[in-house]
């Protein structure tokens, strides 16, 4: 009577152990698969890296074998919880800046950003002081030179009179 | 007549002037200087190689040192490959290469070095395994090497240094047989 008692208890006690395993293994899948990163979030990195092989195609789109090694290295590298400027700066450490889509705001390349705004700016600065110019002079022009307008209007008055009348003589 | 009668140019102000110049020079002069800074020493056959690091792949280290450098096995005639996994050609001389290193590698008077050319990790150890490669073999890193070897084509191509590590030979494109590799090799002699 009492070893049947111990039988059914253990036979209970493996059960729920059972259940409990698998629950554990169930559950290690399911949060597994809920915190693989996606196509989306690996694209999102993807697409501020370039194919460091065939160069001037952004990772994401990159059709190559290679370029779907390195989309799958940077889902591992989330999955690893690594960063997204750690997967940057992996990339960079490998393959060098030319691979990042925007250089880095360090050094000689802050250049790249500074230089067009200071064109940009010195052109409009220009081409104010240009049209500046070009309304002053009519102006100024207008108001000293008002006798020479006068002596250039007569002459052609005397030109178009003298036309006239040649072809009034013709006729 | 027609000289009073031209419009006057209104010239530029001296200082307007002053500032464009000097504005251009010196950006000029930054753009020269940064350039300067960024282009690495390149290799030229019958000159010595400048130096560079080599930081070999895990399994695939030099006598199990990880980190080296190219002046480090000066005394040795140094064969270096550059290689990459999506390289076709590569794969055609790698059973060659690991076939000469075979003849060589207990002479330890010649040193075989592969360098993987922008490459997934996945990619060059699935193709190191896949050819059963077993000399010391490093990662580009950043193009560094490639661009101090002064890579001329693509992939493959390999250097040959002599034991006063002067660049003797390149060969472009793959080797097509292991007597091919020997002669090659015989270059440094």
């Amino acid at each position: 009577m009492r070893t049947k008692k111990l039988l059914i208890t253990n036979t209970w006690f493996l059960a729920i152990a059972l259940v409990l395993v698998l629950t554990g293994l169930f559950y290690q899948t399911a949060s597994a698969q809920d915190t693989a990163p996606t196509d989306d979030e690996v694209n999102a990195i993807a697409k501020q890296l370039f194919c460091p092989v065939c160069e001037n195609t952004p990772l994401d789109v990159c059709p190559t074998e290679a370029c779907r090694q390195w989309r799958e290295l940077i889902r591992q590298m989330l999955a690893e919880g690594k960063t997204e400027q750690e997967i940057k700066d992996y990339f960079v450490a490998n393959y060098g800046a030319r691979v990042l889509s925007e250089p880095p705001r360090t050094g000689f390349n802050w250049l790249v950003y500074l230089v067009p705004p200071v064109l940009i700016l010195a052109g409009a600065f220009a081409l104010f002081n240009a049209f500046k110019e070009w309304t002053k002079p009519k102006s100024a022009e207008a108001g000293s030179g008002q006798g020479e307008e006068a002596g250039s209007s007569s002459d052609e008055d005397d030109y178009i009179q003298r036309l006239e009348e040649e072809l009034k003589n013709r006729k | 007549m027609t000289e009073t009668n031209a419009p006057q140019k209104r010239s530029v102000p001296l200082w307007a002037q002053v500032t464009i110049w000097v504005v251009l020079v010196g950006l000029l002069a930054l753009v020269g200087f940064g350039l300067n800074r960024a282009s690495n020493p390149m290799a030229e056959i019958g000159k010595p190689v400048p130096d560079f690091d080599l930081v070999y792949f895990e399994g695939y280290e030099y006598n199990e040192t990880k980190e080296m450098k190219l002046s480090d096995l000066q005394g040795k005639i140094v064969v270096i490959n550059i290689w990459a996994s999506w390289c076709k050609p590569c794969e055609q001389e790698a059973p060659d290469l690991e076939e000469a290193w075979q003849l060589y590698k207990d002479s330890d008077d010649v040193v075989f070095i592969g360098v993987d050319y922008v490459d997934t990790p996945e990619g060059a150890f699935g193709y190191l395994k896949k050819f059963g490669i077993s000399f010391p073999n490093a990662p580009d890193l950043q193009s560094n090497i490639s661009s101090i070897l002064n890579r001329q084509m693509g992939v493959p191509e390999t250097y040959l240094i002599d034991r006063e590590g002067v660049l003797r030979q390149i060969k472009i494109g793959p080797f097509s047989s292991v007597a091919e590799i020997q002669a090659f090799i015989a270059n440094a002699e």
